[in-house]
């Protein structure tokens, strides 16, 4: 993401390019290195899954909170799954108060989109009473600090928020009332669609940009890798890319799938 | 329909005075505060309250925007104060309710005193107080939390703002009351002090108080405020690590 209203200073930008052309980052990383993920773990919120996710100095907060109700008209056979995004303007001084921006709106779908696409929420099992009464599940993606790079990580907060969301189950009585029972139910994850994200700077790709690369970077995507290696969702944000540097960052991110969902897994 | 049974206990308060978490009435819940977790603000504090869970950023003094709000001879304080919308049993929808925008407004006035707002002309302070996960008590406690990441930012202060609630249960007049006696007690009164002076900056009521109950919740509180601040100090005189304590014998 790059907010215009950010000032890029002239120095910043030579630094970071400087920096690149001789193979080096401004925290010393390589090209194709995420920063470290760190979990914390503390009953943070009263949502039924939740995640404080750390990457670097990104810091989210993800919770799935559930509910029941009628499904939507054109699907009456499956869930509900919402997702929002908030940019609290705790987290940076560049985010101001107020509904959520285009920005926000963006993210917040991006991550949808890889959920969705990868199916890695069985939405047809949130069905109690087809047409009638569905669980719905709300990811609210909360961003406490941002230091560039909230899609991957919202993307893998997210993740480890549902598979470890454990739900409450309901009866229905034959008088139609709905009976809240003490036993839970867990998400199933289906898949583990993992995005990651590219800056391109002086032609190069850096996964996982942080702050500063994303304000002076040319150009940005993201891309959904699942289980089997498929790109299943993309996002190209500003800039242009050629094709052959999208294969090369479809390509990074797939060798880095394994490792990462390791993580997620394991933090579930 | 949300996926939660409230759940009324028998006994709000025994008649030896023991709470439905086990407390006696002058106990406050257990307490942990951490100074400056966020990179981006210039000041933050998170505080942990019983089940509140509370984060606290400072931003500033800094450009106002939008202009026409600049005052010449101070600094302008802003307060929000938002519950995420996984902070409640039953989803809160996101953005501001009238609750929400009456307490930043109370937060606000219970801070401002504190500021010396002179030494910045024309500039903004901006104080957020998001509620992740919220248990009673979440106005004081973002009190607490907001007067620490103000300390944090180096902003100047007369002295810190220290806050806790107290309540009435039948004939007690409790300390920090829980989410039960939040629900269905008979009185709730949050307050805030400015220590240094002993001056109150913030205070409410909510349900009917005689005027030995009041005064003997008003001493009650002053003395949990004094013993929240005594924390606050620590908390800040250990910057970035962690003050924890449980109370037993009260505070």
């Amino acid at each position: 993401m790059l907010d215009s209203e950010m000032l890029t200073h002239n120095l910043l930008r030579e630094y970071v390019r400087d920096l690149v052309s001789n193979g080096q980052r401004i925290d010393g990383r390589g090209f194709h290195e995420f920063r470290s993920i760190e979990i914390r773990n503390g009953n943070f919120t009263k949502a039924e899954g939740e995640a404080w996710l750390k990457l670097g100095n990104t810091q989210v907060l993800v919770g799935v909170k559930a509910d029941v109700g009628e499904p939507f008209l054109d699907t009456p056979d499956k869930g509900v799954l919402i997702s929002n995004t908030e940019l609290l303007p705790l987290a940076s001084p560049t985010f101001e108060p107020g509904p959520p921006n285009e920005n926000a709106i963006e993210v917040a779908r991006v991550v949808d989109r890889a959920i969705r696409s990868a199916d890695a929420v069985d939405i047809s099992s949130l069905v109690i009473i087809e047409g009638k009464l569905v669980y719905m599940l709300f990811l609210d993606m909360y961003v406490l600090d941002y230091d560039g790079n909230l899609e991957d990580a919202l993307t893998m907060a997210s993740l480890i928020a549902l598979g470890r969301a454990e739900i409450p189950e309901v009866e229905v009585k034959e008088d139609g009332e709905i009976e809240v029972k003490e036993s839970k139910w867990k998400v199933n994850l289906k898949d583990i669609p993992i995005n990651f994200t590219f800056v391109k700077i002086g032609g190069e790709l850096l996964l996982d940009p942080v702050l500063e690369e994303e304000q002076v970077s040319d150009a940005a995507i993201t891309l959904a890798i699942d289980k089997e290696g498929r790109i299943c969702s993309i996002q190209k944000k500003h800039g242009k890319f050629t094709m052959e540097e999208i294969i090369n960052a479809a390509s990074i991110a797939r060798s880095k799938w394994p490792e990462m969902a390791e993580k997620i897994k394991e933090a579930i | 329909m949300p996926l939660y049974v409230e759940k009324k206990p028998e006994v709000l308060i025994t008649e030896d005075g023991v709470r439905t978490d086990g407390r006696k009435p002058y106990e406050l819940r257990p307490i942990r505060m951490t100074v400056g977790i966020l990179d981006k603000a210039d000041g933050s504090a998170f505080i942990e309250w019983g089940g509140n869970k509370i984060l606290a950023a400072v931003f500033g003094p800094r450009e106002v925007h939008p202009k026409h709000l600049v005052l010449p001879d101070k600094a302008l304080i802003r307060t929000r104060y938002n519950m995420a919308p996984f902070s409640t049993p039953e989803r809160k929808r996101p953005g501001p309710d009238r609750r929400s925008v009456e307490l930043s407004k109370v937060i606000r006035e219970a801070l401002k005193p504190a500021i010396f707002v002179e030494n910045y002309p024309g500039s903004v302070i901006d104080i957020f107080i998001e509620v992740l996960r919220s248990d009673a008590g979440t106005r004081v406690a973002g009190v607490n939390a907001a007067s620490l990441a103000l300390a944090n930012a180096g902003i100047a202060m007369r002295g810190l703002v220290a806050a806790c609630a107290v309540g009435r249960v039948g004939d007690f007049v409790v300390c920090d009351p829980n989410h039960d006696e939040d629900m269905w007690g008979d009185a709730d009164m949050p307050m805030a002090m400015l220590m240094e002076s002993e001056e109150i900056t913030l205070l409410q009521i909510d349900g009917p108080m005689t005027e030995e109950q009041f005064r003997e919740a008003l001493n009650l509180g002053r003395r949990s405020i004094r013993f929240l601040y005594e924390m606050q100090k620590e908390a800040l005189k250990r910057p970035y690590q962690v003050v924890e304590r449980s109370v037993q014998g009260g505070a």
